[in-house]
Formats: C-alpha cells, sequence, structure tokens
C-alpha cells in the first residue's frame, strides 16, 4: 500500500515575506460550517452559549478559550478549533469543511495597505476591529477576511490556494518596493 | 455604485450580480392563461427612471436583494433582504 503524505493546501507555497509583511498559513483543526434550519437560530444560539460561545452577529466572530465561531454568510457560522456537539444537528446543518479551506494569514504594520490593493472592503482598525468577519473579493476570487489579533487572516477555497498565495505576494512585492524606492 | 446590503453593508457593485426586474418575484396564478404566463416571462419595461431589480450578493454573504434605484441618475433609494429571517 502507498504511504500517503498529508499536505496542506498553502504547502511549499508559503511562508512568503516582503518588506515588513510575513505570509504563513493556519491550520485551524477543524473547521466545521454550522447553518441553522429556518426558525431554529435561537435555539442554535442557546447551545452555542451553553458550551461557552455564541452566535456572531453579521460581520463579527466569537472567539473564546472555547473555540471560534465566524459568521461566514447567509444564517450561516464557521465553528473552529472544536468539534459540534451531537444533539446541535437536531436544529443546525453541520458540515466538516476542514480540508476545504485555505487559511493564510497576513501579519505585519499596515498590513491593510497590502490587502487595499486586492479587497473592495475598508479594512483599516477603525472600520474593521478584532474579529471584524467580511465575506468579500481578493482580486476575482471569494474570500473570508478576519482580523485576529495582530494579524489579518484570509480564508479561500483550497483549490484556490495557489492564486491567494499568488495574489498577495504580488501585492506584498509590489508595495514593499514603492517603499522602498521613498 | 455602492450597494448597502443589510447584512454586510456598504460593498462595491462588483461584489454583486445582476438579475433583473423584480416583476419575477410576482409570479402568475398557476391556471393564469397563456398569455399572461408569456407576458410575466418576456415582457420587461425599460424605464429612464425609478426601477426596482433583484441583486444577488455573490461575493458576499449570498443574500437576494430588491434594489429601487434611479437609471438615470443612479441614486439608490432602497436595498432590502427578499429571503427574509
Amino acid at each position: 500500500m502507498a504511504e500517503l503524505e498529508a499536505r496542506t493546501p498553502a504547502h511549499g507555497l508559503v511562508p512568503v515575506s516582503h518588506g515588513p509583511w510575513t505570509l504563513t498559513e493556519e491550520t485551524p483543526d477543524p473547521i466545521w460550517t454550522l447553518a441553522p434550519y429556518p426558525g431554529q437560530a435561537d435555539v442554535l444560539s442557546t447551545a452555542l452559549l451553553r458550551a461557552g460561545l455564541d452566535w456572531p452577529s453579521p460581520g463579527m466572530a466569537v472567539s473564546t478559550d472555547d473555540g471560534r465561531v465566524l459568521w461566514s454568510g447567509r444564517d450561516q457560522a464557521f465553528l473552529l478549533g472544536r468539534e459540534p456537539e451531537p444533539d446541535w444537528a437536531a436544529h443546525t446543518a453541520l458540515t466538516d469543511v476542514s480540508d476545504a479551506w485555505c487559511v493564510l494569514r497576513l501579519h505585519g504594520v499596515g498590513a491593510e495597505e497590502v490587502l487595499a490593493r486586492l479587497v473592495p472592503v475598508d479594512l483599516r482598525m477603525k472600520a474593521f476591529p478584532n474579529n471584524a468577519v467580511a465575506r468579500t473579493l481578493c482580486g476575482h476570487m471569494t474570500v473570508l477576511v478576519t482580523r485576529y489579533g495582530p494579524a489579518f487572516e484570509i480564508y479561500a477555497f483550497r483549490s484556490m490556494a495557489g492564486t491567494l498565495v499568488h495574489e498577495l505576494e504580488t501585492a506584498m512585492a509590489a508595495l514593499a518596493a514603492r517603499r522602498a524606492g521613498r | 455604485m455602492r450597494l448597502t446590503c443589510p447584512l454586510c453593508g456598504e460593498r462595491d457593485r462588483r461584489e454583486f450580480y445582476y438579475q433583473g426586474a423584480a416583476e419575477a418575484l410576482q409570479r402568475p396564478d398557476p391556471q393564469a392563461p397563456a398569455q399572461v404566463w408569456s407576458d410575466w416571462v418576456h415582457l420587461r419595461d425599460n424605464p429612464a427612471g425609478r426601477t426596482r431589480d433583484l441583486w444577488f450578493h455573490e461575493a458576499g454573504c449570498g443574500a437576494w436583494l430588491a434594489v429601487e434605484r434611479d437609471t438615470v441618475t443612479h441614486e439608490i433609494f432602497s436595498v432590502e433582504r427578499i429571503d427574509a429571517g
């Protein structure tokens, strides 16, 4: 039997550094989508509170020691870093999507300026504080962007990992070159 | 052009997919005459002025929106979710 080697979505593509910025890969494990059935959002919200979490309001994430819940669209959220309780399945569609997403972390002072070249949303601290989440575009690719602590996390479909790294690296290098020329 | 998505806030036009006139929501009665169905499927106004149409927040939250806007001044009067909830 062949020995298969598990590879992360951005294996061999990162880390990348330009100027003050570094791009690395995160592997939140697991990632589940939570999608409450019609009219069941309150029930799920109560269940999440019991688990030390909460249902996030649109455009926000809930980060606690018990895990993270990221709003990820209409009536949908990502659960990161822990398994859902089995009884949540009575009122919520639960899907393990751990292998479906590539998660990159962009760190460094002024990372907003790198993303401003690609993402049509204001990501400055004033408009996009810690735990803010946006479903939006990175170039022509749909992504989820969140500010988590001192860095940004960018989630894209696993199949787009190469494009995501290329887009971000190009923006990082171009901005670094522009700064160096000052 | 920017649309204010009820879930995501103000977003650039490129995040949205244009579907067509909001008339699509007024589906005729199943028993209605063929002419009524034909008109509903094929006939659309092309107003210079206020219009109401459907947009999908494709690169955002995935909500369907009814947008009332002016095709002459490009003013946006309202954006509302049609999938409620």
